[in-house]
């Protein structure tokens, strides 16, 4: 049997990833709590992890469902208001001050493009792993992150096309 | 902007911000505290025998270990002997380290913080449990501790649980001496030894 290290090795070598990834899916304002949250419930949880699990991977699908309950618990707070915005929009409120750069681009993707890319490019999950932290297929993930890559560079290339008109 | 482009530039877009860790990690080990899943807490404290590494469950302090014995072992044996939850959170250990900062001040002649005995048992824990008996600036011979704890022929017996001590230190295993006056081996190494017992003897 592999030892299971100390929780505080898992905090030191995934940390920073996971708070990446809070912030891609989230923005800067709840990726804090998300962050905290995660890894409390992944120090609960930690000592019926198997020894050989893809930690990584196990961190990111717990900051999924972190990051749902934050979507939901956000979306509560904002039950009284008529119109209500897209799905996918929401969370990315935080990101309005930044529209135009890549960070503002990417958190007003739906939910599952942002998570795939997140996932995919930030945290280097596999699409199979992706795939099982979002449910659906590996192409499916695949394809989500693909869509999602091309929107992002439709939206930069027309800030960038506006900005030289600017000149 | 090809893929490839765009990924990194993702990357930037989401740096690495390892300076924000501390206080979120501060923040974590104050709510595993309070959440009841934080097993084993930690920290390190810097004394005149080096750093020593601090370790406590909820019941008492369960381990203390010199930088010679590997601070990521000993961490590693934690996680193995009582549970991998553990996290750097000082504030549990803020008693100890106070006891000790006091012992190593030359004001303090005896340990009052709470401590967890679970990682010694049977003949060893014991032997440990009597060594506070041998006073402040005292020495004792192995053979002395040998019928102290009742078996006066466990002579070796009591090296190896002095050898084993979690709690070097506290657990006054540095007073024990072999019987022709010399210091003898120590698990912190005998310049440490020798420090202790010369720390204890000028006070």
């Amino acid at each position: 049997m592999r030892a299971k290290p100390p929780f505080e090795a898992v905090v030191a070598a995934h940390g920073t990833t996971v708070l990446r990834v809070c912030r891609a899916v989230l923005g800067p304002a709840d990726a804090d709590d998300a962050w905290s949250e995660t890894f409390l419930s992944a120090l609960r949880a930690y000592p019926d992890l198997p020894a050989d699990a893809n930690v990584e991977a196990w961190l990111v699908t717990i900051a999924h469902r972190r990051a749902i309950d934050v979507t939901r618990a956000a979306a509560r707070r904002a039950l009284p208001v008529a119109d209500v915005p897209e799905a996918g929009t929401a969370p990315g409120a935080d990101h309005r001050e930044l529209d135009g750069d890549l960070a503002g681009a990417l958190s007003r993707l739906p939910p599952r493009q942002k998570q795939a890319i997140a996932y995919h490019y930030l945290a280097g999950l596999g699409y199979a792993e992706v795939a099982a932290i979002t449910g659906g297929t590996a192409d499916a993930a695949r394809r989500a992150a693909a869509d999602g890559i091309a929107r992002l560079r439709r939206t930069l290339a027309a800030v960038t096309i506006s900005a030289e008109g600017c000149r | 902007m090809n893929t490839t482009d765009l990924a990194r530039e993702l990357g930037q877009a989401f740096p690495d911000t390892p300076g924000d860790l501390p206080a979120l990690h501060a923040r974590l080990a104050a709510a595993a505290q309070r959440d009841g899943t934080l097993d084993i807490a930690y920290t390190t404290i810097d004394t005149p025998v080096g750093p020593l590494l601090l370790a406590a469950t909820g019941r008492g302090l369960i381990r203390v270990a010199y930088a010679a014995q590997d601070h990521d072992a000993v961490l590693q044996a934690l996680a193995d002997q009582v549970s991998p939850r553990i996290v750097r959170a000082p504030a549990r250990l803020d008693q100890a380290a106070r006891e000790l900062g006091e012992y190593f001040a030359g004001t303090r002649r005896a340990f009052g913080v709470p401590l967890d005995w679970s990682l010694s048992a049977g003949f060893r824990r014991a032997v440990l449990a009597r060594l506070p008996e041998i006073g402040y600036g005292a020495t004792a011979s192995y053979a002395d501790v040998a019928a102290l704890a009742g078996s006066p022929r466990a002579v070796r017996a009591v090296g190896t649980a002095c050898a084993t001590n979690p709690l070097p230190v506290v657990v006054p295993c540095h007073r024990v001496v072999r019987a022709d006056g010399a210091a003898g081996g120590y698990l912190g190494g005998p310049e440490a030894k020798r420090a202790l017992l010369t720390l204890e003897s000028a006070a």
